[in-house]
């Protein structure tokens, strides 16, 4: 095996020094080969250390972090045993690297051009006509538009999918044996994901180069790798070929992972009927945007009309991809940016537009939930501080009493009492946004706003945040609007669903027959989109031309 | 991983280090010498061998001598007791100045960034025509038309190093009031008051205090400056840039007269620095 292979890494270890000068190993001792090539596929998530690998490979290891042990050959060249000039070397022409956010890693003020083709010139590869040709080569073979002026664009002039295949472009210029793709799509929307695997998957299969895809979604690996590394903490859980890890998996870590991607159909817990007039939420003719107000109308308007209705005990889930805006309701709602024109009536009453301009009572019914549980709690505040001021601002709770209360709430979400005393900073992601949670159930609220708040979370995790708030509804009778990009997530939870499109409402659908009831052109080309976890879905997917053109943002 | 750590943090005892506030050798050192000075500023008046003001030695730009351990001045007076009273002026003065300066400036840059609006953009305009004033003018200016004493010296500094740290204080402000803990406390209603105190001031607390030790640093030489011109503290007494003042012919001779201030002047600058830019991080990078 190893003489065939291109790389083979040997019992890798990784260490990093925390700030604290505590010592933690971040791999411990990954042993696995590639084949010319094939590409290899690195699942995990997130810590388990599938970057660092990926890293590794090209002899890089993030400031703090240092190689400690074991060995990694790419072709003839001994990566671990090798000088820093030589690995500089050996960066950008036996192996390259995509990073997952390639807006941060064009720089704004060069063309494009002369940033794909830098590579030709550090390494004094080939003249410079010569490496615009085949950048251009490379534009065509990616499926780019205009391939041969888009290199005299600057990045903010192309697409955010378009700029992850220039940047595919750029680490394929020096013709590497092995290409490191870090998560590439991650920040792309589902339309544009599908555009941009094809062009990866194709040029892949024309250069027969090797690659290594991190990613942490399955359904995405499924459709470009041909073997799958299962990582967790480090460590390699199951090594198996495409098929037979999403197939029959024999890892319990990698069942559970499968298990998470399969959404649960979600059973309404409001089943029985529901008076006319138990409406939580009524938006009618809603409009809201950002900017100066010109006519009190502002310049940017993000919502245009909407209306919709939720029912008590009912969920309500909101997709549409990034700009549709999805987040701009929930805000507009919630009152903290307020809307121009329209209505949103809260249990039958009306709520003014402006935060400032409604009573404590009507801020207390609804809550907002943010995606980002990092950011949503002070990191200068205890956990108990943080739960505990919605008690005393709402509800004059004090002392003795809202500790209590305190304690009961994070029982609620499942955490231990004794996390009161702790900061954000000592906290999970998944445990953050439980606190989160358990601030805005604080308030006693009979609709909870979601803002994409399982997004950022891992699959496991955030299927178990989903539990919860099956659970908690079951209890308290809550209402639910979530946002999500991510359809799976939506129909695990919500009895309706609104498809938006650049501020409108385009469909509103039941959430269990979203993929047979739909008709309106982009809610079927959305949920077409979504990755199925199946090899040769990404092959076999078949969407219309005009109706891409016309909807996706690519 | 981070269970267990905590557990056996509750078992150790609370010494600055384990609560995570202890802070390097550099940082020692500076806070060593800013005490040393502190205490020399309370004390100096006791400690002082002669008074500052009397003419005792009959040599002027006397050398160190074990009768005078630092010379003596162009009239004759030991420069050691008149050190040890000029601390009290040099930091009781910056020190009251930089507290001024940096509430106002901070309490205000905060208020701008949750109000914003006009109040902002006012407030913002304003202080920026104001600071464009050379600070060494406007003092002049100011001292010339009401006359040097140390209420209006403290006032003086202050008024002209608040809009810096306004600017400094509102830039920060701007960032926190953008976190999303920042706007779910408003959409629960609460007031800029609450906003201010409760959310975003601990938040940027870390780098307040380190620009607080360097505007402390920049008035007291600003001071020293005001004094150099004849525009600071009056005879007979005098703050240690008076002394450098003073005595700056005896440099031509040599005179430890005129170099004892100076040293005294760059080393509580100096362990000043020392000390902010070596905080605990627990302080310092709170909002990381």
């Amino acid at each position: 095996m190893t003489g065939t292979s291109l790389v083979s890494v040997r019992d890798l270890k990784i260490g990093a020094v925390t700030d604290a000068g505590r010592k933690v190993e971040i791999i411990r001792g990954v042993s696995f080969d590639i084949a010319p090539g094939e590409i290899l596929a690195l699942i995990g998530e997130s810590g388990s250390g599938k970057t660092t690998i990926a890293l590794s490979l090209m002899g890089h290891a993030r400031s703090g972090c240092s190689i400690d042990g074991g060995n990694i050959r790419v072709g003839d060249h001994d990566v671990t045993g090798m000088s820093e000039a030589r690995r500089a070397g050996l960066r950008g022409t036996e192996v390259s690297y995509v990073p997952q956010s390639a807006a941060a890693a064009f720089n704004p003020s060069k063309r494009i051009m002369d940033q794909v083709i830098e590579i030709t010139a550090i390494h004094k590869l080939m003249p410079r006509k010569q490496a615009e040709a085949r950048a251009r080569d490379l534009f065509r073979a990616l499926a780019l538009p205009d391939p041969d002026g888009i290199g005299q664009r600057y990045p903010h002039q192309v697409s955010g999918g378009q700029l992850q295949r220039l940047s595919a472009a750029m680490a394929l210029i020096g013709d590497p044996k092995l290409v490191i793709f870090d998560e590439p799509t991650t920040a792309l929307d589902v339309t544009t994901q599908i555009e941009v695997l094809r062009a990866f998957r194709s040029v892949m299969e024309k250069t027969g180069m090797a690659g290594v895809y991190v990613s942490h979604d399955l359904a995405v690996v499924a459709q470009i790798a041909d073997r799958i590394v299962v990582l967790k903490d480090g460590e390699i859980q199951e090594v198996g070929t495409t098929e037979q890890i999403i197939h029959s998996p024999h890892h319990p870590y990698t069942r559970e992972l499968l298990a998470a991607f399969e959404p649960v159909p979600h059973v309404p817990v409001g089943g029985r009927d529901v008076p006319e007039d138990r409406a939580v939420l009524e938006v009618s003719g809603l409009c809201a945007g950002y900017g100066a107000t010109i006519n009190g109308e502002p310049k940017a308007k993000v919502l245009k009309n909407v209306n919709f209705r939720l029912e008590r005990g009912r969920n309500l889930g909101v997709i549409g991809e990034s700009g549709s805006g999805k987040s701009t309701l929930a805000r507009a709602i919630a009152g903290i940016l307020p809307a121009y024109r329209g209505s949103v009536h809260l249990g039958g009453q009306k709520l003014e537009p402006a935060l400032h301009a409604r009573s404590k009572e009507d801020l207390r019914r609804a809550q907002i939930v943010f995606q980002l549980a990092d950011t949503a709690l002070n990191p200068a505040h205890s956990i108990g501080t943080i739960i505990g001021r919605p008690l005393s601002f709402y509800h004059g709770l004090r002392g003795a009493k809202r500790d209590a209360r305190v304690a009961e709430l994070l029982d609620m979400v499942r955490l231990p009492a004794t996390l009161r005393h702790r900061l954000p900073a000592e906290l999970s992601g998944g445990q953050k946004q439980r606190v989160n949670l358990a601030r805005a159930l604080a308030a006693e609220p009979e609709l909870i706003l979601c803002d994409e708040i399982t997004s950022a979370l891992d699959t496991v995790v955030a299927a178990a945040i989903l539990d919860l708030l099956k659970e908690l509804q079951g209890e308290l009778g809550l209402s639910y609007m979530f946002i999500s990009h991510d359809l799976s997530t939506v129909e695990a939870i919500c009895d309706d669903v609104l498809v938006m499109y650049k501020g409108e409402v385009v469909e509103a659908l039941p959430a269990t027959r979203m993929s047979s009831e739909a008709t309106h052109p982009y809610s079927r080309l959305l949920i077409s989109s979504v990755p199925q976890l199946d090899t040769g879905w990404l092959a076999g997917l078949e969407q219309d031309p005009e109706l891409v053109a016309a909807f996706a943002q690519r | 991983m981070t269970v267990s750590s905590r557990s056996t943090r509750f078992l150790r005892l609370p010494t600055p280090r384990n609560l995570g506030y202890s802070f390097n050798w550099a940082g020692r050192i500076g806070l060593a010498v800013m005490l040393f000075w502190a205490v020399v500023a309370i004390a100096g008046q006791w400690l002082a061998p002669y008074p500052p003001g009397e003419i005792v030695g009959w040599d002027y730009f006397g050398g160190m001598s074990r009768e005078f351990w630092m010379g003596t001045d162009y009239l004759g007076r030991d420069i050691l007791s008149r050190i040890l009273m000029g601390a009290r002026y040099t930091v009781g003065i910056a020190l009251g100045a930089v507290t001024l300066a940096v509430a106002i400036g901070v309490v205000l840059g905060m208020i701008a960034a949750v109000l914003g609006g006009w109040f902002d953009t006012l407030l913002s305009r304003l202080l920026d025509a104001f600071n464009g004033i050379p600070s060494l003018l406007f003092g002049l200016v100011v001292v010339a038309a009401v006359g040097s004493s140390i209420p209006v010296l403290i006032l003086t500094l202050t008024a002209i190093y608040m809009p810096g740290s306004y600017r400094f204080a509102r830039a920060l402000a701007v960032n926190i009031n953008t976190m999303d803990f920042v706007t779910v406390a408003r959409a629960r209603g609460e007031g800029t008051a609450y906003l201010i105190t409760r959310e975003i001031f601990p938040n940027i607390l870390g780098p307040v205090l380190a620009d607080l030790g360097l505007r402390f640093v920049f008035i007291v030489l600003v001071l020293s400056g005001l004094s150099f011109l004849g525009l600071g503290v009056q005879p007979p007494n005098a703050d240690w840039g008076a002394l450098v003042r003073e005595n700056i012919e005896g440099l031509s001779l040599g005179a430890p007269a005129v170099v004892f201030p100076s040293i005294a002047i760059a080393s509580l600058t100096i362990s000043v620095n020392m000390f902010i830019d070596n905080l605990p991080t627990r302080i310092r990078d709170r909002s990381d």
